[in-house]
């Protein structure tokens, strides 16, 4: 057992939810007790969907747990086929029916004799998997089936396409702002001049999986769902993959570089550096952004990053290589992907974190008081409480990570939006200036006990030089030096404020 | 019957129409009770015992709560847990001490899901050699999704406590008994349900207003406060969805219940005030004219909804209650669900639906035990209603289809119960009526882009 307030990651079945119902006309059936169909509400909710959620439940309830699932189960998944007409069902295994141990897959062997729909039982064990995991071999399960179903039907067409082609695999929902990044690589492939072949699992019929292996190549934009699909495809018809998350003007450089090597090798000569120094030098601002004057405050400054793997070591890479900052630990909670990431980033920052528990990561970040933290939503709550600026980066996510403008995090564009989202994390450059000046954020005692700054002290006077340099000091900091320098005076029992005293409190306090 | 053959039923002598669906429909988890319940008890501690399914509905059904320094936590069962490699008893002491040591709360809940049921892990067995061994009190709950639904996981925690002898006569009720001119004299009561602190203290004073006097809430703001329960003490209680702990208090407490419609309303209000007067042989005094007080404010809401229809998708068991107080406010109720396990303990707000409908001459509204969400969004789009009150599953589904909706578990969290907030309940209802009646001029009213 484990003591546990908060998981950055969901269960197994959650995963599973997310590839079926990110399909057309795929319908997901849980075998899982009252209250566990919460996937509906999130989709619903999140990504404020128009469509009702592709997800219902087979019921466990305590007859179920008496005498099995008998015919429930089969029932629900031909009812749904004549219901809905779906061209696949998954039946989806819970951590209860998981140790149930009852035969779900001769429940499905069973329904698909009667069903339209083809029927499918996801094969991922909750004990053992998360819902990244299971994300990821529910999508090869479905893949390899209808390639399978396309060979044995002798539909399968592996002629490659006669202009460059790609398959994107890493398009789902309830994923951290997938669907701009999608239309980003979109967008990045138009300008590649490059085919996209079809996008799975978002929006994608079961139907289009046949024409996958007519793409030259595979691009994964994650590393946490996509992988095995793309491992698969490459064991079997060679299409080669490109795990390279272009996050970022060097990786999405390094991505376009791998795309032009492997164009290249199927004898199409491109060259695409030119493009990637417009757009590098030009297009994207992000560049010129960090070495551009105000950008030079951020020098040094100590940051923490946390999160999935793929964002997690994109980001530290930006803010070390791209924009100069320094980042003391970089962690994430995938512990499964811990060789890559230790691989990824290893010299980037002083030491690396693999943990789930959202305690030690609040420690950490406690003890290390960085300036600034990119994380998940979790790690923006403990920053409040700490009063460090926080970045979200990646899921865990809540509502308002599902914005409706146009926030990619990959590709050119998306290398602006988080050069904005870094920038605006720390506290501005001028505004530092006159904090650092001035004693810092931190008002270590409040005189009175109001805050408001008239009602205080009111033995203590300002004569005129003193005030007039006070007025121009600027509005938002003005009441906090007003405060410290009065506290200043008042231990030093000093009845009037001159210029003299104010430079000697803005000395005693810095 | 039909729904039709129902709507046009004009007949309102015959019975309410009992209908029995699948049981394939969406709500919350029963655990979700830790989230209002570890507010409402100050010194309790909540340790959810299952696996990452129930923590990840917790964490993303509560929300912004779960930052909040939480006293509730799960025992997250590994594979070890359910393969019996690992010591139940052991593995419980370990997380039970580092709660202690942590937060010393005054008692910790443990909460039984469907895994714990599954395995059979005996945590009735387990708690009180553990409490002995922690000295700290430890109390079980069933509150899992094999045998409940949603709000019903207050009720497994509540009948659990009911079962606890509380011995200590606490201080806030012997401060109490200093004004005792204030009240007649009346066999104790003990009102059950929780419910937000503002709202006890609303529901006391009317009471306190007919000279009754309560002798204590199940549960109360602390551990410590919780009532002295005697045999014979008269038990009633406040939400509609508390049959397992009222059962409880009767059978194992030897309490009288008074069964009395639900004071959600002014109607209900009333009728559950009046009802605990003729129990305790009071006359009460001045409750029509507060009534009809209440209807009078509620005016402007109440033109928005009179001649409205509604549907109850039903996920919280309010639902009988809410039917009858909408009915009573002029809307007319086309469907609403009910447990029949609560059939005996909801006996008096039936009745009063019933003569509610009758009083309106209106149908009475189909009622559905184990809906079937499917079957009911057919009926739905056939029925057109006005408002439908449902799961987040389906509130934005609807929306974009041109169905106004409202969220039903707002209404658990809002405060309903009494004269003073019957007020609140009307503000929920007609929001996404003065809504779309604001936003009518975007245009087209159905944003379906799809399916």
């Amino acid at each position: 057992m484990k003591l546990a307030y908060w998981m950055y990651a969901g269960p197994a079945h959650i995963g599973t939810l997310r590839i079926a119902s990110s399909f057309k006309n795929v319908h997901a059936i849980m075998h899982a007790p009252l209250g566990d169909d919460y996937f509906n509400v999130m989709r619903s909710m999140l990504e404020r969907k128009r469509d009702f959620t592709p997800v219902t439940a087979s019921v466990v309830d305590r007859h179920v747990l008496a005498r099995g699932s008998q015919e429930k189960v089969v029932n629900n998944i031909s009812r749904k086929d004549k219901e809905e007409k779906p061209d696949l069902v998954v039946l989806t295994p819970t951590c209860t029916s998981s140790i149930l141990q009852e035969d779900l897959q001769n429940f499905v062997n069973r329904a698909s004799i009667e069903t339209q729909a083809d029927v499918l039982l996801a094969d991922v064990n909750h004990y053992r998997v998360n819902e990244m995991q299971a994300a990821d071999r529910t999508l090869e399960q479905i893949v390899q089936f209808y390639i399978k179903k396309a060979q044995k039907n002798n539909e399968l067409d592996i002629n490659k396409t006669t202009q460059p082609s790609v398959n994107i695999i890493g398009s789902f929902n309830l994923a951290f702002h997938n669907q701009h990044d999608i239309a980003e690589l979109k967008r990045l492939m138009c300008d590649l001049n490059i085919k996209v072949n079809t996008i799975i699992p978002e929006g994608a019929s079961v139907q289009q999986l046949k024409d996958l292996p007519k793409a030259w190549f595979n691009l994964v934009p994650y590393r946490e769902i996509g992988l095995l699909t793309a491992k698969y495809l490459k064991e079997k018809f060679q299409i080669p993959f490109i795990d390279i998350t272009p996050m970022g003007i060097i990786e999405t450089a390094s991505c376009i570089r791998k795309i032009q090597y492997i164009l290249n090798e199927n004898k199409v000569n491109v060259n695409f550096e030119k493009y990637i120094d417009i757009q590098t030098r030009f297009v994207s601002q992000s560049a010129w952004f960090s070495r551009s004057i105000d950008c030079q405050n951020l020098t040094g400054k100590k940051a923490i990053v946390f999160g999935d793997s793929t964002h997690a070591a994109a980001m530290t890479k930006i803010l070390t290589r791209e924009m100069g900052i320094s980042v003391v630990w970089a962690g994430t909670y995938c512990k499964y992907d811990k060789s890559w990431f230790e691989k990824e980033i290893g010299d980037l920052c002083d030491e690396i974190v693999i943990t789930d528990d959202h305690n030690l990561i609040g420690d950490l970040i406690a003890k290390v008081e960085p300036a600034v933290i990119f994380g998940t939503q979790m790690e923006r709550h403990v920053a409040k409480r700490l009063n460090i600026p926080c970045g979200v980066i990646s899921a865990p996510v809540h509502i308002q990570n599902f914005p409706l403008s146009y926030r990619p995090f990959l590709g050119y564009e998306g290398a602006n939006q988080i050069a904005d989202l870094i920038y605006n994390s720390f506290t501005l450059g001028m505004e530092d200036h006159l904090l650092e000046i001035f004693g810092g954020h931190d008002t270590k005692e409040v005189l009175s006990p109001t805050l408001s700054v008239n009602n205080m002290s009111s033995e203590i006077k300002w004569n005129f030089e003193a005030q007039s340099e006070l007025k121009k000091i600027p509005g938002f900091v003005r009441g906090k030096i007003k405060r410290n320098t009065e506290k200043f005076a008042e231990k030093k029992q000093l009845k009037t404020i001159t210029l003299e005293v104010m430079y000697e409190a803005k000395e005693a306090i810095s | 019957m039909t729904i039709t053959q129902v709507i046009n039923n004009v007949n309102l002598k015959e019975k309410l129409n009992f209908d029995c669906e699948t049981g394939n429909y969406h709500t919350f988890c029963p655990i979700s009770c830790v989230a209002w319940l570890y507010q409402k008890i100050e010194d309790s501690f909540f340790l959810v015992i299952g696996t990452k399914t129930c923590g990840y509905f917790l964490q993303n059904a509560l929300g912004v709560m779960i930052f909040a320094e939480p006293r509730y936590a799960m025992a997250e069962l590994e594979e070890g847990d359910i393969s019996a490699q690992l010591n139940d008893y052991e593995e419980l002491k370990r997380l039970c001490l580092q709660i202690k040591r942590d937060r010393n709360p005054s008692v910790i809940f443990w909460i039984g899901t469907c895994t714990t049921e599954i395995i059979k892990m005996d945590l009735e067995g387990i708690a009180p050699k553990l409490e002995a061994e922690i000295s700290l009190p430890i109390i079980v709950a069933r509150a899992n999704g094999l045998d409940y639904a949603f709000t019903q996981g207050e009720d497994t925690v509540l009948a659990a406590l009911a079962q606890r002898p509380n011995l200590k006569q606490s201080d806030y009720l012997q401060k109490e008994k200093i004004n005792n001119h204030d009240y007649i004299e009346h066999l104790p009561l003990i009102l059950f349900g929780s419910i937000p602190d503002p709202v006890v203290n609303q529901l006391t004073i009317e009471l306190k207003k007919q000279g009754i006097r309560v002798s204590g809430w199940l549960p109360s703001k602390r551990y410590n406060e919780l009532p002295q329960i005697y045999e014979g003490n008269y038990v009633c209680g406040v939400n509609p969805y508390l049959s397992r702990t009222a059962t409880t208090l009767m059978r194992r407490r030897k309490c009288k219940i008074i069964g009395a419609p639900f004071p959600i309303g002014p109607d209900g209000t009333r009728a559950w005030l009046e009802k605990i007067c003729t129990i305790l042989k009071i006359q009460p005094i001045g409750l029509k004219e507060r009534e009809n007080e209440v209807w009078n404010n509620m005016f402007n809401y109440i033109s928005l909804i009179n001649g409205k229809s509604v549907f109850f998708m039903g996920d919280n068991l309010l639902e009988i209650s809410l039917a009858r107080f909408l009915l009573r406010a002029g809307m007319i109720v086309f469907e609403l669900v009910f447990h029949i396990w609560i059939k005996r303990y909801q006996g008096a707000e039936l009745e009063l639906l019933q003569k509610t409908c009758k009083e309106k001459k209106v149908p009475f509204p189909i009622i559905i035990e184990k809906p079937d969400n499917y079957n009911q969004v057919d009926r739905i789009r056939d029925m057109k209603p006005d408002l439908v009150i449902t799961g987040m599953a389906h509130a934005n589904p609807l929306e974009a289809r041109g169905i106004n909706t409202k969220w039903s578990v707002e209404f658990t969290f809002a405060q309903i119960h009494g004269f003073t907030n019957a007020i609140e309940i009307l503000e929920l209802v007609t929001r996404p009526l003065r809504r779309n009646q604001k936003l009518q001029k975007i245009g087209s009213q159905q944003y379906t882009d799809r399916r």
